[in-house]
């Protein structure tokens, strides 16, 4: 079974070859159909190759597909461990389900067969990062979802808001993606290779501190630029003006979750600094609550949520951060199950009508689409952390696990519950916002429920997002069981023993949970000049939020602005006559030479002649004479 | 037997008479001729140091040129006559589209 | 005594054909001129004992390439007019110093020069140049055997080339 791992990559790739070439001659649908075939199948094949893991008893095995630097210990292998199967798993399993939707949603797009080929390519990317048996071929993972990412955000490239979004979102993850270099060649200096194997096994033994704490800083910094983390963040929220598909499969499932697994999966070398450890879980829970608050206040639908992903992803950092290494990825799953749930849910909203964002033109929408907001329910309790929905357990995990740290992490366990009761506001507050009350939207617009090939998708997470948490419920620790060969080498923090702790913590976090959904629904509940009053009441905090703290504009003049000066410096002062002047200077030489010799082709046969002899008897005189 | 030198000064000579031909000639035909006499001189050199080196493989290199002249004329004569079609003229200073 | 009398006779022969070839202003001449030259070429070379050599020269030269000569000037006609004024710059005094300099290197070379032949130590017998059809198919065939397959292709290249060429026609406008 794993020396056939590679067709889990093969496929989706295949199938991004073949749309690419011939999707044009496919009528629509159908490579809409053949791209989610590809990411089924891998799925189908991940399922059977993880079986021996659920069974237990199975070990971690590598498979070498093709020695690519073997000197560098950087080969296209696959490393198949129970952590690169659950990713593959959500990866393909989110992704077959957002494919299916994505038929509906692209439904009358013309470059409809060139969404599915980026999807596919995405896909096989993913798995190429989560598969790596190698920091170098999750390198090159990393950044081929950067470029998918890329590529997908702008697709509507047309529009007038998509292509600088995606060149932002390109732009910061370079920043990120510099730090994951530098700590590669780290690594690489310090092991003399990139192999997981070969680093993870020795890590213990030959890395110093410092090293560890250097490496673990840097990583962090690639992964908050892929993950959107304080500061690296901003070009999430922009990233929305992609299709919600994309916002929903990479910008919330699975891409920026990469980031939590580049850290999960060097645990071993977190282990060694305790200083990248408590960085990396304050980034966390600093951006969880940041995010949180400016989720707050927003408007557009889209926003509400992309904030709430890079808050969530704040959670998952904070989980990482204390070495609650299975809290977190058990999060990482939950989160892509409910948040996938609710950006396919805003899309079908979107989608019914025609493309309006403004929550505040919404409303009263659950008469008009009953599944999406049932759905959309079932996501918004499970993401306020309501028993015994999927994201109550996998939250409690995390902020259990920070308490029972203690010291330090209990300054970020009081963050967490606080971003737990925010979380739990703006969700029912976007909820409310859409489905209750009176409807305000334009009068040209005629919602209704989308068809079922979005649909489907939609119940399928639901149901997911419900019955997700219990595989790991302090009853039953399936899933910890399940990872646990990925972390033997490293200890972890778990949650505090015993029934009363469990209690007295889960409580305290569904109280918040409870407590923010509550005043949400009863301010939302009122009519419009109820709640917008309530808004302006916390003016000028409520505009801040809505502004996202002026983030953007601060880097604006911080750092773009000084950057284009910079560059326009360097274009006109150093790059016009410096280089342009020295390469036009060789240029002139050379015409000028030309110049000089052009005589000396006549054309004439005869001149050539005299000269060939004349060149001939000149090398006979020469070597006569001088032998 | 005639000193071999004397056979290397005639040949010089046809040599020399058929390169300064094909100097100062400018009809296509004649210079081709006078390439025919440069080589000529050659096969003569050839045919003269191997009888007087003992050595069969002179005749045998001059058996080489004789193909590779052959071949030359052949194609050569096949040249002249497609641009005579084109130019009405067999002069090749009128040929001299190359210039710089 | 003979050759002696054979290298005089025939090497002017040759030099007054070569000369008539340059200086000819009717090509017909030339082509008389260059006949005259092959042919006491080929007398030389019998007359150092080199007899298949004088013999494909003579079918060869005089006989094929003449003759394609010759057609070929039929074909294009005969280019009386050619102006005999040297247009090109310099041209003549080029000739004319290039001359003067292979002539007086020659004469150097021969007068202040310091040579001798040195016969291949592996042949003995004067006999062995003694240029018989085997004598010369023996080495051709086996040391030079590469290369007479090259020339064999050369030829077939250069006649599929003529071809090529004498079908040549301007594009139809």
């Amino acid at each position: 079974m794993v020396e056939f791992l590679w067709i889990i990559i093969a496929l989706p790739l295949a199938g991004a070859v073949f749309l690419h070439f011939f999707g044009r001659y496919l009528r629509e649908p159908l490579s809409g159909w053949l791209a989610s075939a590809a990411v089924g199948g891998s799925f189908a094949f991940a399922v059977a190759a993880a079986m021996p893991f659920l069974q237990g008893g199975e070990h971690a095995e590598t498979l070498l597909l093709w020695e690519w630097m073997p000197a560098i210990g950087a080969n296209l292998e696959i490393l198949w461990d129970p952590l690169s199967a659950l990713m593959v798993l959500i990866v393909t399993g989110v992704g077959f389900l957002i494919h299916v939707f994505a038929i509906g949603y692209m439904h009358g797009d013309e470059r409809f067969h060139r969404f599915f080929t980026n999807l596919n390519l995405f896909a096989a990317s993913m798995l190429t990062l989560v598969l790596a048996g190698n920091y170098a071929m999750l390198f090159l993972g990393w950044e081929l979802v950067g470029l998918c990412s890329y590529l997908l955000i702008g697709f509507w490239y047309v529009r007038a808001a998509p292509p600088p979004a995606a060149k932002k979102a390109f732009v910061v993850n370079r920043i990120g993606d510099f730090g994951l270099m530098v700590g590669l060649m780290i690594v690489f200096s310090a092991f003399g290779t990139l192999s997981y194997s070969g680093i993870f096994e020795r890590a213990g033994a030959e890395l110093t501190t410092g090293v560890a704490t250097a490496v673990g800083l840097l990583f962090l910094l690639g992964a908050a630029g892929k993950s959107a983390q304080i500061p690296l963040y901003v070009w999430l929220p922009d990233a929305m003006e992609g299709p919600t598909p994309v916002s929903a499969l990479i910008h919330a499932a699975t891409m920026v979750t990469a980031g939590v697994y580049l850290i999960a999966r060097s645990a071993a070398i977190y282990e060694l600094s305790t200083v990248a450890q408590i960085t990396v879980a304050t980034v966390g829970a600093l951006t969880a609550l940041w995010a949180a608050s400016i989720a707050l206040a927003q408007r557009d639908i889209k926003k509400v949520l992309a904030y709430s992903t890079v808050s969530q992803l704040g959670y998952m950092f904070l989980a990482v951060g204390t070495t609650a290494y299975v809290a977190g990825i058990f999060h990482l799953m939950t989160h892509a199950f409910f948040k996938a749930l609710l950006f396919l849910g805003a899309g079908s909203v979107i989608h019914a009508m025609s493309d309006e964002q403004d929550m505040h033109k919404m409303g009263g929408l659950l008469k008009k689409m009953p599944v999406t907001g049932w759905t959309m329910a079932i996501a918004t309790l499970a993401i306020a952390g309501i028993p015994p929905l999927a994201g109550f357990w996998s939250k409690d995990e995390i902020l259990g696990s920070a308490f029972a740290r203690g010291g330090w992490f209990s300054a970020l366990w009081v963050i967490g519950l606080v971003t737990a009761l925010l979380t739990a506001f703006y969700m029912t507050r976007q909820w409310v916002m859409v489905f209750l009350g009176e409807p305000r939207w334009d009068e040209d617009k005629h919602p209704h429920e989308s068809p079922a090939v979005m649909t489907f998708p939609l119940v399928v997470l639901a149901v997911l997002s419900v019955v997700g948490g219990l595989i790991n419920t302090p009853f039953r620790l399936t899933l910890e069981h399940f990872l646990e060969p990925a972390f033997e080498m490293v200890s972890m923090q778990r949650p505090p023993e015993g029934w009363a702790m469990f209690a007295l913590l889960a409580g305290l976090s569904v109280l918040a949970g409870l407590a923010g959904a509550a005043a949400a629904f009863l301010t939302y509940r009122q009519p419009e000049q109820g709640w917008r009053g309530f808004e302006t009441g916390f003016e000028p905090l409520w505009g801040t939020w809505e502004g996202a703290y002026h983030v953007d504009d601060i880097y604006g003049r911080v750092i773009v602005a000084p950057g284009r000066k910079a560059a326009e410096a360097a274009a006109f002062a150093v790059d016009l006559p410096v280089i342009d002047g020295a390469v036009n200077g060789v240029a002139r030489v050379v015409r000028g030479v030309g110049d000089w010799a052009r005589p000396l082709q006549t054309g004439f046969v005869r001149n050539y002649g005299a000269l060939l002899l004349a060149g001939t008897v000149t090398v006979v005189i020469w070597l006569v004479v001088g032998s | 037997m005639v000193d071999p030198g004397w056979y290397m000064a005639l040949a010089g000579a046809l040599f020399l008479i058929g390169a300064l031909g094909l100097l100062i000639r400018r009809n296509a035909l004649v210079m081709f001729m006078c390439i025919e006499l440069m080589l000529n001189a050659v096969n003569l050199t050839l045919i003269s140091a191997g009888r007087a080196l003992n050595d069969i493989n002179g005749q045998v290199a001059v058996f080489f040129i004789l193909v590779v002249a052959a071949a030359e004329v052949v194609v050569g004569l096949a040249i002249i006559v497609a641009i005579f079609r084109l130019r009405a003229s067999a002069s090749v200073d009128e040929l001299s589209e190359l210039k710089g | 005594m003979a050759e002696a009398f054979l290298f005089v006779l025939m090497g002017i022969g040759a030099l007054a054909g070569a000369v008539t070839v340059v200086i000819a202003r009717n090509p017909i001449y030339s082509a008389i001129g260059l006949l005259g030259t092959l042919l006491s070429v080929a007398v030389l070379y019998v007359a150092q004992l080199a007899h298949l050599v004088a013999a494909v020269q003579i079918i060869v030269y005089a006989g094929a390439v003449l003759t394609l000569f010759l057609f070929v000037i039929m074909l294009i006609g005969v280019d009386k007019d050619e102006n005999r004024d040297e247009t090109l710059p310099y041209q003549r005094w080029i000739v004319v110093a290039l001359a003067v300099v292979i002539v007086g290197f020659a004469a150097g070379v021969t007068l202040f020069g310091n040579f001798d032949w040195v016969p291949a130590a592996t042949t003995t017998l004067p006999e062995s140049t003694n240029g018989t059809i085997e004598a010369v198919a023996e080495p051709l065939f086996t040391d030079w055997v590469l290369a007479f397959e090259a020339t064999a292709l050369l030829l077939t290249i250069a006649a599929a080339g003529a071809i090529a060429l004498a079908h040549y026609r301007r594009r139809e406008v």
